[in-house]
């Protein structure tokens, strides 16, 4: 309980009081503040657990590197998981949850865990639990480590916008470098998007550290730079990251906004600049993951725009100059502060500050938090303690963009390396840490030319390098949040774990949620120190997208749920809701599956069963509908497909296959010829796309494609079709003329009827007679209108595809891909004929004749007749009598046949055309059911019902 | 997501494309003057360089096939070419 508030200065409004609950702690904030400052000014410290030893946690920084502040937002009765406490605004009635923890942060119960820490070392889990199976202790393991909790009763909105956007310039990192980049661009006119993850406006550390820009305030340089880059045309993005760089330029960023949806952006750029800044790096020493111990930056960031202070009794230890500012600002808070400088050297003491010169900070007292330290060897009284290692340039969208870095001793840091990505890159993201190189770096890389803007000082700063010191005693975490400590470093380099990779993987280093933010480099330099090599040659992990954790549905936007994978929809869908139509996928279109209320296989049996006695209609509009138009189109359907087409009279129709290159039967269907130079290939409905591209790629790249078109018209045509002994009669009391009902079977005809084209076809998918009318789309209504009219008195059913798929399979026509599979070669299917006759060439031609398609053993399409009422399940497998127990085969559709009013089947069969009549098992999930093999026809062989 | 530039459309996303074939690859006919082995390597051996490689691909979106020559390792774009006699 150390944190206050200051009674001005600041963002907030203090006329705008916040009530929240931390922990069920009833806590005030005010109006502009995060959760973080909020907590840190009401005073509770522990905010959580770690996700092993459930150490306690405060809060440590400013931004997306929070390792420690995570917590459930419960806000409007919706909880949100793992909100960084830094990213995220404060609202009146917010309940905070630390994580990890139970009951609450401040009594964790596996608390204890700690005690034990000398036994759960790196690498524990895979030594311990492994060998007694890992899934025994899996559950126990996830109840003790993790993070929020996700609430299954909130399905969050799939309310996202995803926007896609161009510009001229892609500024990341709204701080002085890109503020003068923008700048600089905008001048010319371009047009530039500047984006920022934090929120409350434009400045980066500007904005706490402040500036004098070209003589004036630096928020004057800001805002000028705002209105130039709005008047050019950009736009200016505060609370949005950029969270990954994707090939060819793509960036994807996600802007958060308080009362309207986010909004996910993908925008491709003509030029990028990074600008994104550096990350204070902390320092190591024992304890140095109490909750108190916080970065000195941070805590400059919550006094000034917050009004927060972090202690009112502060150690400050650093190695470098930025943490002067930092020591005098708090001073002058009113705050207690002594500095600790591991330097020799310095500027001088801040007015109101202990300095002390050569001063090491080697451990933090408390066990709950910070109760003071342990400075050269002597105790120093503190409640807070501030550190500062130094600082690591935001590298990350550089790597991933495919970026290398070099090491740069000045800076102690790694830096992006000249030239090795598209993109540019200025600032503190590049080692440039003082304000006038930031400012000249973003000038230069946003294309200006002349003087880039002047800051009042250079701003540079003096550093000595931080690093772990791996003879010191204590505990000294490098990943707070992961639990990872110096010493675990050492075991996985003692057991050859000395690749970073593989660093991180055995000791969870930096696998944490805020990715190694501050603990990459510690982990680093202590691999460094412990193997003797260095920096550059330890080398760096791959950074990978996102920047920053981002939630799913960002990225899912608009795509759940009904909008994931759109089903296509039938033109006459609200007609058939009319008549009680029941719906579902089928082959990616929304279709009738039965119709009227009751159990949908008792609905399909008499569906299918009024078919047969006397007519039922089905949309088979999503039949595939391709025209193949010209005077090369007969070449290429002969080509394309198994079955020749040049040979088919016009008007007339003949059933085919279209093969894929290697043999295998990859659609069938019926070819109609219009007419000379005109084809309408229907192809299965999943399969239309397809069959579409075989052909285009046979017409571009083995024909002339200037001699053939192929379009396809599928949507474009409403198809019912009727089938049935009283098929012809229905049709004829429509209005259908009689011209048409005469038609041979596999006979086609275009005419114009009412007024609007239509085309008649008698083809059968059902074995009875059948018609199919299509007319234009816009005309189907009409269509079936004058079809539902005289349906009723014709005794006229509507029937749903699990009606068809009864009629199919009594008949043994085959869906393909249901009943044949990716071995299925169309003389398999008994469709050998082409291929034994066939001399010219045609796709897939050469793979029938291989040693595989050769086989007498080959799996067939036949049929099974089982005794007893019950349907075989689809799937079983089919195995001999007696002899050895191997699958020769199994179902591919099963259905009651209302009409002969049995059980059938279809199957694929090994040797299956010459074990008809043969006894077989059909063995599934352990029960098993005799079977006989029969023709895959079971009604109707001779085909007599063809003609009504 | 890679950009890449139909030779009739424009630049578009790579999403819209899909892989063809290797360019360059003849199919051996007639058939029966095909060894399985022959047919074998034509069905599944790729070259797949690491490095430029020259492929056919297919703008699903308009239909058309084009030659497109790339590096697999840096994504590069280097070339795109309709189809042999084939003008966009």
């Amino acid at each position: 309980m150390s944190g206050w508030r200051l009674s001005s200065g600041g963002g907030i409004d203090r006329a705008r009081p916040l009530s929240f609950t931390f922990d069920g702690q009833p806590l005030t904030g005010f109006e502009g503040d995060t959760l973080a400052s909020a907590l840190l000014a009401s005073g509770p410290r522990i905010l959580g657990r770690s996700f092993k030893y459930h150490r306690p946690r405060g809060l440590w920084g400013m931004g997306g590197e929070e390792p420690n502040a995570i917590l459930d937002v419960t806000h409007e009765g919706k909880t949100t998981p793992n909100v960084r406490a830094t990213q995220m605004a404060l609202q009146g009635g917010m309940a905070l949850a630390s994580v990890n923890a139970a009951p609450d942060a401040a009594r964790d119960r596996f608390g204890l865990m700690d005690l034990a820490h000398r036994f759960i070392p790196a690498g524990f889990y895979y030594k311990t639990f492994m060998a007694l199976g890992w899934m025994r202790w899996e559950p126990m393991i996830r109840r003790m480590a993790g993070l929020g909790r996700v609430d299954p009763a909130h399905h969050p909105a799939a309310d996202v916008v995803p926007m896609n956007a161009r510009c001229d310039l892609l500024v990341i990192g709204a701080g002085p470098a890109g503020l003068a980049a923008a700048k600089a661009a905008a001048g010319q006119g371009r047009a530039v998007w500047l984006v920022d993850e934090a929120g409350g406006g434009v400045g980066g550390a500007l904005r706490w550290r402040g500036g004098t820009i070209d003589g004036g305030d630096w928020r004057d340089f800001a805002s000028e730079t705002v209105r130039a880059v709005e008047t050019a045309g950009g736009r200016v993005m505060s609370n949005t990251t950029l969270w990954g760089a994707f090939d060819h330029g793509l960036f994807t960023a996600w802007q958060r906004s308080g009362d309207t949806p986010d909004r996910h952006w993908r925008i491709r750029a003509a030029q990028v600049v990074l600008a994104a800044g550096a990350i204070e790096r902390p320092l190591w020493f024992a304890n140095n993951d109490l909750p108190g111990v916080m970065s000195a930056e941070a805590a400059l960031h919550y006094l000034r725009l917050y009004g927060a202070v972090a202690g009112r009794n502060i150690l400050l230890a650093t190695g470098n100059d930025a943490s002067y500012p930092v020591a005098a600002a708090l001073a002058e808070a009113g705050a207690r502060v002594t500095l600790a400088d591991a330097r020799g050297h310095g500027p001088a003491a801040p007015e109101g500050v202990e300095l002390l010169r050569r001063a090491i900070l080697t451990k933090a007292k408390g066990t709950r938090e910070v109760g003071g330290a342990v400075v050269e060897g002597g105790h120093v009284d503190a409640d807070t303690v501030l550190v500062s290692g130094g600082y690591t340039p935001s590298v990350h969208l550089w790597c991933q963009a495919g970026g290398k870095l070099d090491w740069n001793a000045e800076v102690d840091a790694l830096v992006p390396r000249p030239e090795s990505c598209e993109m540019a890159v200025a600032g503190a993201a590049n080692g440039a840490f003082g304000l006038q190189a930031a400012l000249d770096q973003g000038h230069r890389a946003g294309g200006g030319s002349g003087v880039a803007p002047r800051a009042a000082a250079a701003g540079d700063w003096g550093l000595m390098p931080m690093r772990p010191d791996p003879t010191l005693r204590g505990r000294t975490w490098l990943d707070p949040q992961n639990d990872v400590t110096l010493k675990d470093v050492k075991i996985a380099a003692q057991e050859g774990y000395r690749s970073v990779e593989h660093l991180k993987r055995y000791t969870t280093l930096g696998m944490a949620t805020d990715q190694g933010r501050s603990a990459n480099f510690a982990g680093l330099a202590a691999m460094s120190a412990i193997t003797g090599l260095s920096i550059p040659e330890t080398g760096t992990t791959t950074y990978r997208p996102p920047f920053t954790p981002v939630p799913l549905k960002t990225i899912a936007g608009p795509r759940r749920g009904e909008l994931f994978n759109p089903v296509k929809r039938l033109a006459l869908e609200p007609l058939h809701r009319d008549h009680d139509a029941r719906f579902r996928e089928y082959g990616g279109w929304l279709r009738p599956s039965v119709y009227g209320d009751g159990d949908e296989t008792t609905l399909a049996q008499a569906e299918a069963k009024a078919a047969r006695d006397a007519v039922g209609l089905y949309d088979a509009s999503p039949l595939g509908k391709i025209e193949v138009i010209g005077p090369g189109a007969a070449e290429l359907l002969d080509f394309c497909g198994y079955v020749r087409m040049s040979t088919l009279k016009p008007g007339r129709a003949r059933y085919g296959f279209m093969l894929s290159e290697t043999g295998i039967v990859h659609d069938d269907g019926v070819v109609f010829r219009l007419a000379e130079d005109r084809f309408i290939v229907s192809a299965s409905s999943s399969h239309v796309s397809s069959v579409r591209m075989i052909l285009e790629e046979a017409r571009q790249d083995r024909f002339d494609p200037s001699q053939s078109f192929i379009h396809d018209v599928t949507a474009n045509w409403v198809t019912i079709t009727l089938t049935g002994p009283q098929a012809g009669d229905l049709a004829h009391a429509a209005g259908v003329p009689d011209r048409l009902l005469a038609l041979p079977h596999m006979g086609v005809v275009e005419t114009m009827w009412n007024g609007h084209p239509a085309r008649v076809a008698r083809v059968s998918f059902t074995g009875d007679l059948s018609y199919e009318i299509s007319v234009p789309a816009r005309h189907g209504p009409d269509l079936h209108d004058r079809l539902e009219a005289v349906r009723r008195a014709d005794k006229g059913r509507w029937i749903g595809l699990e009606a068809v798929m009864i009629l199919r399979a009594e008949k043994g026509f085959i869906l393909v891909g249901k009943d044949t599979d990716g071995v299925t070669m169309p003389h398999d299917l008994g469709w050998g004929g082409p291929r034994d006759k066939r001399k010219d060439e045609y796709f897939g031609r050469r793979a029938l004749f291989t040693s595989e398609a050769r086989r007498t053993d080959r799996r067939q399409l036949v049929g099974l007749i089982t005794d007893g009422p019950d349907p075989l399940p689809v799937g079983a497998h089919l195995l001999a009598e007696d002899g050895p127990r191997r699958s020769l085969g199994f179902v591919t559709s099963s259905h009651v046949s209302p009409t002969l009013n049995r059980p059938i089947a279809l199957a694929l069969l090994e040797a299956g055309q010459n074990r008809m009549g043969e006894q077989l098992i059909a063995f599934h999930l352990g029960a098993e059911q005799p079977v006989r093999v029969a023709p895959a026809c079971a009604l109707d062989p001779e085909g007599g019902r063809l003609n009504g | 997501m890679q950009l890449f530039t139909c030779p009739f459309c424009g630049p578009r996303e790579e999403g819209e494309f899909h892989f063809a074939a290797e360019a360059g690859k003849a199919r051996p006919e007639p058939a029966e003057e095909v060894r399985d082995a022959d047919w074998a390597d034509y069905l599944y051996m790729n070259d797949a360089p690491k490095g430029t490689a020259r492929e056919v691909w297919v703008h699903v979106t308009c239909g058309e096939f084009f030659v497109m020559t790339r590096n697999t390792v840096t994504r590069d774009i280097v070339d795109i070419e309709a189809l042999p006699g084939r003008t966009a």
